[in-house]
């Protein structure tokens, strides 16, 4: 894996990258002038051919979705989703902080394949010097004629505006993001009508994640065949990891989608193995939504099909957050119990309710207070929570409900034996003994 | 972006106070306009503007927002009380968020908060008799790399030890950002900017 050439992280650590003079230095803005000479249908049918595959969570192929848009549409608005709010993801803030104009590029072909005349950019609110980078570099864009009318002399005309979020994940969630955009409180729609059809201001609308706008430049630029030349089939092109926790080198690294778990955290390319040699006891490897791998589990690959054989939801954003042995388990389950019941928007009564019941349950077994039948009534809400079951307008609750039922599943030994026999509190760790 | 003043006195319903926002504010307000459709669109927009101009968001402000927009008050409360970001009450010049989401609980953040709080003499939610900092956690920062992380106003702070805790907070620039600033979002603060009575403050 030591010889895979980054793409997406090219320009990551190179003096100036953030500036458009070195980003045009080192090859940028090829692809749009490249764009603007094909027809908007060509770049769509380029980035069909592709196989490009949501990065937000989803996986949802982004040329599909592009075709969706109605053909006799007047307005077309392109959102691009920058709230990245799931633990432990944070590859969006590496590629907007450190490459702005990767993602602008991406933005105006994507704007252009969809024909839209406003590139709204929805970030979350806590990306404070992000912000500042990015508005300059659209600023910059502007300057030379990237944005605004008649770009590079195409007759094509398209806005890019930043609109920050106010802290609240639920506006990651797509049609939380055009609701919170409208000026109205994060709460997502019924689909359908999905976006495509009636999204932002009641017209079609485009959302998609920041990674996958990134890539469209290279497709663009290298042909379809290059991008599905990456990685196996139905999980083609370059693709960001995240990996953190107590792991040497935590950080956000590039790979074909053939790497494992295992190489995640061990790898010379990637995490470099566990602090002290620690034993790995636990992994959510595709945010903490997706559900969560025991140590034993660590050959699963970081691919679209693969997770589902692991009981798992889904690749997620390919996020991993490492667990030691020495951790008890019950502070994972409190923590990401604690995450949704915080973050459920409140809209549906199994969800709302659900996610803060399971918030506090787990807090009484974490702490050393869980009586019988407590694990029983978690995993039973769990399974009762979701869209899965078609009770719940969003996603979120299935990402509640999926890394506490897998959670229960596979950890419910050592679970149990706190319940019954260790009435103990989770005793709190000093952070130098976790790294030094 | 500093959050100026602190004012703990004044009546968190200041609805029969005089006029709060400037006519600065209100231009910055009306300048998104132009970008959205609606002009409730501008809300989040302006809310920020409002926020770091005054501190916090008084139901003073939130009704002269909800008249530049030409909305309900009620949508305009509704808003803010659903984002974690606004608040309604006014906080200390700078205030501290320490993550408490996974990544940064396994690297050691609980332990971390309660340095903060150990050194500030404040819990969680609170601010320092001085109004020099309040408290508050929040969930994933997305700097997991750097946990356990910590946000001083815009400033992020990464791998934060609880022995680093006494430096952090005698260091009169542990707010301040390296990069350049765009002024889209910033608080329209007038000339006399460190003077005007802000957050609530009441003239005769
Ligand atoms: C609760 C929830 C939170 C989400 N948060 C994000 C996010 O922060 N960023 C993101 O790109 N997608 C997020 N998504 C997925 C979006 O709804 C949407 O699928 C995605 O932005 C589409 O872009 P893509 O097709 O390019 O992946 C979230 C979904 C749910 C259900
Ligand atoms: S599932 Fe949960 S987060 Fe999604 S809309 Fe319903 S209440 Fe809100
Ligand atoms: S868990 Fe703290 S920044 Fe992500």
């Amino acid at each position: 894996m030591g010889d895979y050439e980054p793409v997406l992280l090219r320009n990551v650590g190179v003096e100036g990258a953030a500036t458009i003079g070195v980003y045009k230095k080192r090859g940028g803005y090829r692809a749009l002038a490249k764009a603007l000479k094909m027809t908007p249908d060509e770049v769509v049918e380029e980035v069909k051919a592709a196989a490009l595959r949501g990065r937000g969570g989803a996986g949802f192929p982004a040329g599909v979705k592009w075709g969706f848009l109605p053909k006799d549409r007047d307005v077309t608005y392109l959102c691009v989703n920058g709230d990245e709010s799931e633990p432990p993801t944070f590859s969006n803030r590496v590629l907007m902080e450190n490459d702005p104009h990767q993602l602008i590029e991406g933005t105006i072909i994507s704007a252009y394949a969809t024909q839209s005349s406003i590139a709204y950019v929805y970030l979350r609110v806590e990306f404070h010097e992000l912000f500042h980078i990015l508005q300059r570099a659209i600023d910059e864009a502007y300057a030379a004629g990237y944005l605004g009318k008649n770009i590079l002399g195409s007759g094509y005309d398209l806005e890019c505006y930043i609109h920050r979020g106010a802290g609240a994940y639920i506006c990651g969630e797509e049609t939380g993001l055009i609701e919170s955009i409208e000026g109205k409180r994060g709460w997502p729609r019924n689909k359908p009508p999905f976006p495509a059809v009636e999204g932002l201001f009641h017209k079609p609308t485009v959302v998609n994640n920041v990674e996958t706008l990134c890539n469209v430049p290279h497709i663009i630029e290298r042909g379809a065949g290059w991008f599905t030349g990456i990685g196996p089939p139905g999980s083609s092109g370059p693709k960001l990891f995240c990996v953190c926790g107590p792991v040497n080198r935590p950080g956000c690294y590039e790979g074909p989608m053939t790497i494992t778990v295992r190489d995640l955290i061990y790898g010379d390319a990637y995490g470099q193995g566990m602090i002290g040699d620690r034993k790995v006891k636990a992994v959510l490897p595709g945010g903490i939504s997706m559900g969560i791998l025991t140590g034993d589990e660590l050959d699963m690959k970081m691919d679209f099909a693969d997770p589902a054989e692991y009981g798992l939801l889904g690749l997620g954003t390919a996020a991993a957050v490492v667990v030691s042995e020495d951790t008890d388990i019950r502070v994972v389950l409190r923590s990401i119990a604690q995450f949704f019941a915080h973050e459920s928007c409140g809209q549906c009564t199994q969800c709302r309710e659900g996610t803060s019941w399971m918030y506090k349950i787990a807090r009484r077994i974490a702490a050393g207070e869980g009586g019988p039948g407590d694990l029983e009534v978690m995993y039973e809400t769990a399974g009762n929570l979701g869209m899965m079951p078609g009770l719940s307008i969003c996603g979120l609750s299935d990402g509640a409900a999926f890394p506490i039922r897998t959670l229960i599943e596979k950890f419910r030994g050592e679970l149990e034996q706190h319940v019954r026999e260790a009435p103990d509190e989770i005793e709190q760790r000093s952070p130098s003994t976790v790294r030094s | 972006m500093a959050w100026p003043t602190i004012d703990r006195q004044s009546p968190v319903t200041d609805s029969d106070a005089p006029p709060l926002l400037s006519d600065e504010v209100k231009a910055k307000i009306r300048s998104f306009f132009e970008r959205y459709e609606t002009r409730r669109a501008a809300l989040l927009p302006a809310l920020h503007v409002v926020q770091e101009s005054l501190g916090y968001i008084s139901w003073r402000a939130m009704d002269e927002v909800a008249t530049v927009l030409d909305i309900p008050a009620s949508e305009v409360f509704d808003v803010v009380t659903f984002y974690t970001h606004y608040w309604t009450k006014p906080r200390g010049k700078k205030t501290i968020v320490v993550c408490r989401s996974i990544t940064c609980e396994l690297m050691g953040a609980g332990v971390l908060l309660e340095a903060f709080k150990r050194h500030l003499g404040v819990g969680e939610g609170e601010t320092t008799p001085d109004g020099a900092y309040s408290l508050a956690t929040e969930e994933c920062l997305a700097q997991c790399d750097h946990a356990p992380c910590v946000l001083i106003n815009e400033k992020k702070h990464g791998r934060v030890k609880p022995d680093d805790v006494p430096a952090l907070l005698a260091d009169p620039d542990n707010d301040k950002l390296e990069v350049p600033r765009s002024d889209l979002y910033d608080p329209v603060l007038g000339e006399d900017a460190t003077t005007r009575p802000r957050g609530g403050e009441r003239k005769g």
